[in-house]
């Protein structure tokens, strides 16, 4: 499964990183603050938060994650949209709540 | 092979390049994926440190044929008391940095788990030294 697949199935907006929309995704991980995701996420998985500053990328990137999904309507700043493009990691975005988002996510990736 | 960084206290716009590049250079030098993905977990967290706590600080990475010598300064405020800083959940962060996600108590466990060997040396109102160590072999 890919980021793309994950944008058509969940109707996610794709906020920037297109050139990574063909990435694979292995998992997902749910988490706001950035040292539990450097020490705990994996490569490959999509992750999912409310922090929309710059410094997601930064950790995104360094744990080389698919996505980054941005829940509650909630939008990338400037910088982090600049980075999202400059690393090719795609910031997604929806309207559902993390708990749905991450519901629907968990049905699509473990049926794959 | 020996290489340097700075890291600019405060700066929160530039946290994790000096570990972005560290990661590239492993990867040209085609050091395992898995050291990489350990040790940039720790370098990571060792720069957010310097970011959120001192005012200026430089990562010093040494790569040896069996191990990776890493060592990040600081001049800072340094750790009155290493022990109550290395347990999990405590922090000293400020409401702006823990706003960010950040400051959740989690970087030193962090960098420890991650490194073969870690020692930490603070002298405060100087700075602080972590020394991390990954064997290759």
């Amino acid at each position: 499964m890919t980021v793309n697949d994950i944008v058509g199935k969940l109707n996610l907006t794709v906020f920037g990183g297109d050139k990574g929309l063909n990435r694979e995704i292995t998992g997902g991980y749910v988490s706001d603050l950035l040292s539990d995701v450097m020490g705990n996420a994996s490569e490959g998985e999509v992750w999912v938060t409310l922090q929309t500053h710059k410094n997601v990328m930064a950790v995104a990137s360094l744990k080389d994650v698919s996505a980054v999904i941005l829940v509650k309507g909630l939008k990338p700043d400037e910088d982090m949209l600049a980075q999202s493009n400059e690393e090719d990691i795609p910031v997604l975005g929806t309207e559902m709540e993390t708990f749905e988002l991450a519901g629907q996510l968990y049905g699509l990736i473990k049926n794959r | 092979m020996k290489f340097k960084y700075e890291i600019e206290g405060g700066n929160f716009s530039k946290a994790g390049n000096a570990s972005s590049a560290v990661k590239k250079i492993l990867k040209q030098l085609n050091v395992p994926p898995a050291i990489i993905k350990k040790l940039v977990v720790a370098l990571y967290e060792g720069e957010v440190n310097v970011v959120a706590h001192a005012w200026n600080g430089c990562i010093h990475v040494d790569i040896e044929a069996d191990r990776i010598f890493v060592s990040i300064e600081d001049e800072g405020p340094g750790i009155p008391d290493i022990e109550q800083a290395m347990q999990e959940g405590y922090s000293t962060a400020s409401q702006a940095v823990r706003e960010m996600g950040f400051g959740a108590g989690m970087g030193l466990p962090n960098m420890k788990k991650n490194a073969d060997y870690l020692n930490v040396k603070s002298e405060v109102g100087k700075g602080t030294t972590v020394e991390i160590i990954t064997f290759l072999k």
